[in-house]
């Protein structure tokens, strides 16, 4: 049997979880701390903060420093915990609601500053633990509590919010191609900047039931019949692209990270005057 | 003592709060408080410290938070609808007992309002603005001297009580330029960021009180693995549903602030030895009272004066005592009434409180607050 690295990032005390059966943000947690140890981030070094909802409630199970910020405001927190002390490796958790609805200004201006944060955003394409109600990146025309007839709100896409807004390292995969996500999550981390990567998750209970998925194994193979490789997704014509959604990484870039830029500020601002 | 120099009230606050350790600042700009953040963006660095400029408001309370948490001594700075934009956030610290420093330059409101005239009306949003029971230490100054002395304390009672303070400043004291000495650093009282007193396998939990009844959470990347959560926790620093915990855990947040409460009342006492009358004042506001307590005892009138400087935690003891000596209390302030009410409440009856109170962007003269010590007195001299 293979041994089970992994359970030592867990505080085992604090398990099992609050998720519902079938739900997989079990296994993008899992996801994270196997990348961690892939990059051999030092434990104590390491500081995990998440916002609010099902997705940031992973913060509690996991055995670092971890801080459960407010609705939306895991990226402003992270900044100062990462700018207060650069030697710390931070990586955010947070959901889909609270990325880019209450928190995206802060998202966008994480991005835009590139300081290096991972930054791990649960997707399940629901507000699940206040029942499900639509998000902005509900898919259009889907049910949710607040959208009973469907919602007519244009979704967001978070990986091209991210590039567009500055982030250095942007992917994308999901809770069903666990070892890709493993790998998304590590070259996030192992990237000096701003990452983002998109995981998207099966929400049975709030989303797949109102969306004919109420079998945790349906939402399973519809992430795996969904999801396309970013290169066959590039030859897929667009007319067979429908519903498909791409994964991999979108993006890689190297541009100067905010506390390396900011510790020219104090070396300049400590040689005395110009 | 340093050198005589001209210094503004913005800028001593920032000179205040660097004296006491402050090494992050981060913040949004909005007048009459964006000196403070300039001042910090120009000083923090050279001394190895950070500024950050943020996207909104409520980033600026979130990013010092994190700064908090990772080991610096930090402070933010706003008015009005920035100070309103921040609650939820105060309300975080409050409960997660992090140290931090907000400075609300008060301006005219509601909202907008009268951009960027004296106001003293966020007194009680000071107490009160953000949501669910917790306690509040605000300090506020009348001169740029003491605005100096001010951040100083309120960087230290932040961190010894591990607790969100508001530097609760005005327009008049924020812009006013004035000849201060400031103290020498070797004379300044520095409260140290509090540590744990013992290792985990000794037992440590982060949220567990010592004596004084304030916990010694981890900073983090320190070795503890804490957790921090605006959720209410047990000692371990994880969420409790339990009634025992919770009723415990508000509790003790109250009674943690409690327990130093005259240690942390400053107030000033003028003329009070054989005062009729009182006037109670705080803030810029003062400076004008003082005159006019001045002008009225010339004029023959027995009134003294009290000068509030902590405003939370309120000072009942003083005015409890000044209730029972004089005739009659008046305060006069800049909004439409709000320390009166606090004032009346602790005077209980023992005499009568009257509001003079002035909401259209201009300052009090001196013989206005005259005209209201005449009014009190009816003219007994």
């Amino acid at each position: 049997m293979q041994e089970r690295t992994y359970e030592k990032y867990f505080r085992q005390n604090r398990l099992p979880h609050i998720w519902c059966p079938g739900c997989g943000n079990g296994t993008v947690m899992k996801a994270i701390v196997e990348a961690v140890e892939k990059r051999k981030l030092p434990r104590d070094k390491t500081v995990i903060v998440s916002g609010i909802g099902c997705s940031s409630r992973a913060s509690g199970y996991m055995d670092f420093d971890t801080l459960h910020t407010a609705h939306g405001r895991a990226i402003p927190f992270a900044t100062g915990i990462k700018l207060a002390n650069p030697e710390l490796n931070v990586i955010v958790i947070t959901g889909d609601g609270d990325c880019t609805a209450i928190g995206g200004n802060h998202f966008i201006h994480g991005a835009r500053r590139n300081i290096d944060l991972t930054v791990v955003l649960f997707n399940n394409a629901i507000y699940g633990m206040t029942g499900g109600q639509a998000s902005p990146m509900t898919p259009l025309h889907k049910k949710a509590t607040t959208a009973p007839y469907g919602s007519v709100d244009r979704p967001f896409d978070a990986c091209q919010l991210a590039s567009a807004a500055g982030a250095s390292y942007v992917a994308r995969s999901t809770a069903f191609h666990v070892q890709h996500l493993t790998d998304m999550i590590a070259e996030g981390i192992s990237v000096e900047g701003f990452s983002f990567i998109e995981a998207v998750v099966q929400c049975p209970t709030a989303y797949g039931r109102k969306n004919k998925m109420p079998e945790p194994a349906q939402m399973m193979a519809w992430l795996r019949d969904h999801a396309v490789l970013q290169k066959a997704w590039d030859k897929l014509p667009e007319e067979k692209r429908s519903d498909k959604f791409p994964i991999g990484v979108f993006l890689k870039r190297q541009f100067e990270e905010y506390t390396k830029a900011y510790a020219e500020v104090i070396a300049s601002a400590q040689g005395g005057k110009k | 003592m340093t050198e005589m120099k001209l210094m503004q009230g913005n800028e001593a606050c920032a000179a205040g709060a660097i004296a006491a350790g402050v090494r992050f600042f981060g913040g949004y700009p909005i007048t009459p408080s964006t000196e403070i953040a300039e001042t910090m963006a120009k000083k923090l660095p050279a001394l190895g410290g950070c500024f950050i400029q943020m996207e909104d408001e409520i980033s600026g309370m979130g990013v010092v938070l994190g700064a908090s948490l990772a080991g610096r001594k930090v402070l933010t700075a706003t008015s009005g609808p920035g100070f309103s934009l921040k609650q939820e956030l105060i309300g975080y610290a409050a409960c997660a007992e992090i140290p931090v420093v907000i400075v609300d330059v008060q301006r005219v409101g509601p909202s907008t309002g009268q951009p960027t005239s004296p106001s003293q009306g966020d007194v009680m949003q000071v107490r009160w603005g953000t949501h669910g029971d917790h306690p509040m230490i605000a300090l506020s100054p009348w001169t740029v001297r003491e605005t100096f002395d001010a951040a100083v304390m309120a960087v230290n009672y932040a961190e010894r009580f591990r607790t969100p303070v508001i530097l609760l400043m005005d327009e008049i004291v924020g812009h006013l330029r004035e000849n201060v000495q400031l103290p020498n650093a070797s004379d300044i009282t520095v409260y140290p960021r509090r540590r744990p007193t013992k290792s985990r396998a000794a037992g440590y939990q982060p949220y567990e009180p010592e004596q004084d009844m304030v916990p010694n959470p981890a900073d983090f990347g320190t070795g503890y693995r804490i957790h921090v959560t605006g959720l209410i926790h047990d000692y371990t620093g994880f969420p409790s549903g339990s009634p025992v915990v919770t009723e415990k855990f508000i509790d003790r947040l109250h009674r943690k602030i409690a327990i130093a409460q005259d240690e942390i009342t400053h107030y000033d006492e003028f003329f009070m030895e054989d005062a009729e009358y009182a006037v109670v004042s705080y803030g810029g506001v003062a400076r004008t009272a003082y005159e006019a307590v001045r002008k009225a005892r010339a004029k023959g009138l027995k009134v003294g004066m009290i000068r509030l400087m902590t405003i939370w935690p309120f000072a009942n003891k003083i005015i409890e005592q000044t209730a029972e000596k004089v005739r009659a209390i008046l305060v006069p302030e800049l909004n439409y009434g709000q320390l009166k009410y606090e004032v009346e409440r602790a005077a209980a009856g023992r005499c009568p409180v009257s509001l003079l109170a002035k909401y259209n962007t201009l300052l009090f003269t001196p013989d206005e607050i005259v005209d209201g010590i005449e009014n009190l007195t009816g003219g007994r001299i």
